[in-house]
């Protein structure tokens, strides 16, 4: 039983941090365009390099 | 006014032609933060990636753009750039070169505070659901325990943990209901909040107790899951409506257009109608909307003011006449003097009007807050009489408050906080696939009970835009010709002129004599193509409508009439309407032949013309003091104390922006279909909302016994709430999956009407 004394506040850490994550990611704007974001994954990525060439 | 075509491969072409894209020179803000210009465009239009794409990509190569980002939601577009403001004005050239329509918007008059209550639900949301899910982890545990014989040390600390999560989970993300509920009670009634926040406070306090004198049962999970799942659907309620409120500035800021201010050196200025000044003097040319409210200082023209007044046939306007914002210029330039909103300008009265239609208006109550009226006290006195029973049958008062608790647990109307958002969340979601804005949280409930529809006239039962009726005295060959001249005219008749033609040659050389026609010298001699009296030389008849005449060297004078066409599916919607049983009537601003010809071919019997705003709004109120509900559809701002006034009210997306505001929904297209689709998927809302709160009631007059009697534990609570919650939920989803078909035009008479009218 005393296994429980570390392992459930391990738990409650890692689930703290995932709730800290999602604060994180809503304050920083990554739920503000969601369909934006479903499709920017189609996008290619090379894009951003073709920049620093052209200038 | 095109917002979304199902189509990407083409965007739009810049529909800017009438009147000047707005300077986009004022929207550009000093970024506090990084120093770099920024300016947000709303851009019409995008759809994918390839979209995105396009637009960034383009802009990113501009010279000193340091970061686009379209925001594919809010088809916003925000760009970061450095160096001189006027660089605002390349990019937004850029843009419309790829062929989408871009107007800048000032993004702190847009958002507003929906927003940031939108945000707030969400971290609570968050914040609710991580505490739900530990505290479960644990709670299970507790529950195995009851059956293998866990020490009560072991449950103690388990439940003290649980009280670590749920106190400050609950104190922070119960705040929403909390704020309700407080301001429902010292308005001195209850809402839903109330049991909900009562029940939200009171399990963990007794759960707290309970833990601390080592009990056996505690609470916190029930408290946290009920939270967890309320706020779902007020969030997901919330953002329904925060996303049509939004698309509805959008399609307002979309259509702004500058006015050119005359500066005092001579030259004209594109400007924001709201950087003009009492005493300012614009020019509106020929085609052009007028921006704002004012008086003419020069000039003589003609003004289509089917928007403000539903009248078709334009009126004349000369120094010294009042005009008002949302009329078209059809004639020669106006200068025009901007005036205050003052006493006695039609808009203050209409915007009187206005608040007194609202005032007079009874609050509506929704649902939901209605049977929280009868539940809260009914559920609270059971409650009251379980401890009380208890206390009296000699059992302990601890066990007697228990049961008290339970039955407040038990009771809490988790189905029934849940029963109204699911639908409506659904509801909305899905009339906005098809172009249809629901703004208000009530007026699906509204739009369910009507039995009486009042349309407006022009721009709402007809398309608002002029087309060639008729051609008197001439043939198909003179409308060829006199379209080679109206092709190079932007007047609005010239246009229709032009449409009916069809594509075709364009004379050179046509001259535009501002305010009277077009001259061109063919080869036999001149052609005019313009009003009476400069066209031809025939007495004025006093026929209605708006025409053009057409003259050339030795032929008699054509004619050309114009009219307002219905919308193409006017006389099919009417049809299915009144096979609905529902009373239809039409009540306009527009002259009495106009009108009597529109009832007529709907079939509408009930009609009045020549009516003043305030007449509307009597006609309206009669009908209210009848005990009938109606739904007023309307598009001009005659139309907007009416639509205030009315039970329900629904403009179309092309509406003046003061109807859009008073209406209670937008529909955008072509199309009038729309009216029925709301009134077919808020039937069927309400018909589900029913269920839902029957289910609910009939959950808690099962499980109450249970809990009276003191058999609820915690874990019963868990089981019976969830699952009333998730029947709740699946049941509102039958809303998405009924077919599409049930909500086309019945009737067959409607199909025959629809052919005859096209």
């Amino acid at each position: 039983m005393s296994g429980l004394l570390f392992l459930i506040p391990i738990a409650l850490f890692m689930g703290l941090l995932g709730l800290l994550a999602f604060v994180w990611a809503l304050k920083s704007g990554q739920f503000d365009d969601l369909d934006g974001a479903a499709q920017r994954i189609l996008l290619e990525e090379d894009e951003e390099e073709e920049r620093p060439a052209r200038e | 006014m095109n917002a979304a075509s199902p189509t990407c491969a083409v965007p739009t072409a810049p529909s800017g032609a009438n009147g000047a894209a707005i300077e986009a020179l004022p929207y550009v803000r000093r970024d506090p933060k990084s120093d770099l210009l920024r300016l947000d465009l709303v851009v019409e239009g995008v759809h994918c990636a390839a979209c995105i794409r396009r637009i960034e990509g383009r802009l990113k190569r501009l010279p000193g753009v340091k970061d686009a980002r379209l925001n594919l939601s809010s088809r916003r577009l925000s760009v970061a750039f450095e160096g001189a403001p006027e660089r605002a004005r390349a990019i937004v050239t850029a843009v419309e070169e790829l062929g989408y329509r871009a107007v800048p918007f000032d993004p702190a008059r847009l958002e507003g505070a929906d927003a940031a209550a939108e945000k707030e639900l969400l971290l609570c949301l968050a914040v609710a659901g991580f505490a739900a899910g530990n505290i479960m982890l644990l709670a299970v545990s507790v529950w195995s325990g009851h059956f293998v014989g866990m020490g009560e040390a072991t449950r103690t600390l388990l439940h003290w943990f649980e009280a670590l999560i749920a106190l400050p989970a609950i104190a922070f993300a119960g705040r929403p209901f909390f704020r309700s509920a407080l301001s429902a009670l010292r308005a001195g009634h209850t809402n839903m909040d109330v049991p909900i926040s009562l029940a939200v406070l009171l399990a963990p306090a007794v759960s707290l107790f309970e833990t601390i004198r080592m009990g056996e049962h505690a609470y916190f999970d029930s408290a946290v899951t009920l939270l967890f799942f309320l706020l779902i659907g007020r969030y997901l309620d919330r953002r329904a409506r925060g996303a049509a409120r939004a698309a509805v500035a959008r399609l307002l800021a979309l259509r702004a257009q500058a006015v050119m201010r005359l500066e005092p050196d001579g030259t004209t200025r594109p400007v924001r109608p709201d950087d003009l000044a009492p005493g300012d003097e614009i020019v509106v040319a020929t085609g052009e909307r007028v921006g704002v409210d004012g008086a003419v200082v020069e000039g003589r023209s003609e003004l289509d003011t089917s928007l403000v007044t539903g009248e078709t046939v334009p009126q004349p306007v000369e120094p010294g006449s009042r005009v008002f914002a949302g009329t078209v210029n059809l004639g020669a330039p106006l200068r025009v003097r901007v005036t205050a909103v003052g006493e006695g300008t039609l808009l203050a009265e209409i915007v009187r009007l206005m608040e007194a239609a609202e005032q007079r208006r009874s609050r509506f109550v929704a649902l939901a807050d209605r049977v929280a009226r009868l539940y809260a006290p009914f559920v609270h006195t059971l409650a009251a009489l379980t401890f009380l029973g208890w206390l009296w049958w000699g059992a302990g008062w601890h066990f007697a408050l228990m049961s008290a608790l339970a039955v407040l647990i038990i009771t809490c109307p988790c189905a029934l906080g849940l029963a109204v958002p699911a639908v409506q969340v659904i509801a909305a979601g899905r009339l906005m696939r098809s172009g249809i804005l629901i703004k208000s949280a009530t007026a699906l409930e509204r739009f369910a009970r009507i039995d009486t529809v009042v349309f407006d006239k022009t721009g709402t039962l007809t398309s608002g835009q002029m087309t060639l009726a008729a051609i008197d005295h001439g043939t198909q060959e003179d409308l060829e010709a006199a379209a080679m001249l109206a092709r190079s005219s932007r007047h609005p008749l010239a246009r229709a002129l032009a449409a009916a033609a069809g594509p075709g040659p364009s004379a050179s050389g046509v001259e535009e004599v501002a305010g009277m026609g077009l001259r061109w010298h063919g080869p036999d001699g001149e052609w005019r193509l313009g009003r009476r009296g400069f066209a031809a030389e025939v007495p004025d008849d006093d026929a209605p409508g708006a025409e053009l005449w057409f003259t050339r060297p030795n032929r008699p004078s054509v004619r050309f009439r114009f009219h307002d066409p219905l919308r193409l599916d006017a006389a099919a919607v009417v049809a299915t309407l009144k096979a609905r049983g529902l009373a239809i009537e039409l009540l306009s601003g527009d002259r009495r032949a106009t009108v009597a010809g529109v009832a007529q071919s709907l079939g509408i019997a009930r009609w009045q013309a020549e009516l003043s705003p305030a007449q509307k709004v009597a006609r309206l109120e009669e009908l209210a003091r009848a005990g009938r509900k109606v739904l007023m559809v309307g598009d001009g701002l005659n139309d907007a104390p009416s639509l205030a006034a009315a039970y329900v009210s629904l403009s179309p997306a092309s509406a003046v922006d003061i109807a859009q505001t008073a209406a209670d929904a937008v529909f955008q297209g072509k199309r009038l279909a729309p009216v029925l689709e709301v009134l077919e998927v808020a039937r069927r809302a309400e018909w589900l909302v029913r269920q839902n709160i029957a289910f609910s009631i009939l959950y808690n007059l099962c499980a109450v016994p249970l809990a009276v009697f003191g058999y609820v534990t915690p874990l019963v609570a868990a089981i019976a709430m969830s699952t009333s919650s998730l029947v709740v939920v699946s049941n509102s989803f039958r809303l998405q999956w009924s077919a599409r078909g049930a909500l086309a035009l019945d009737a067959p008479a409607a199909k025959g009407r629809l052919g005859s009218a096209v």
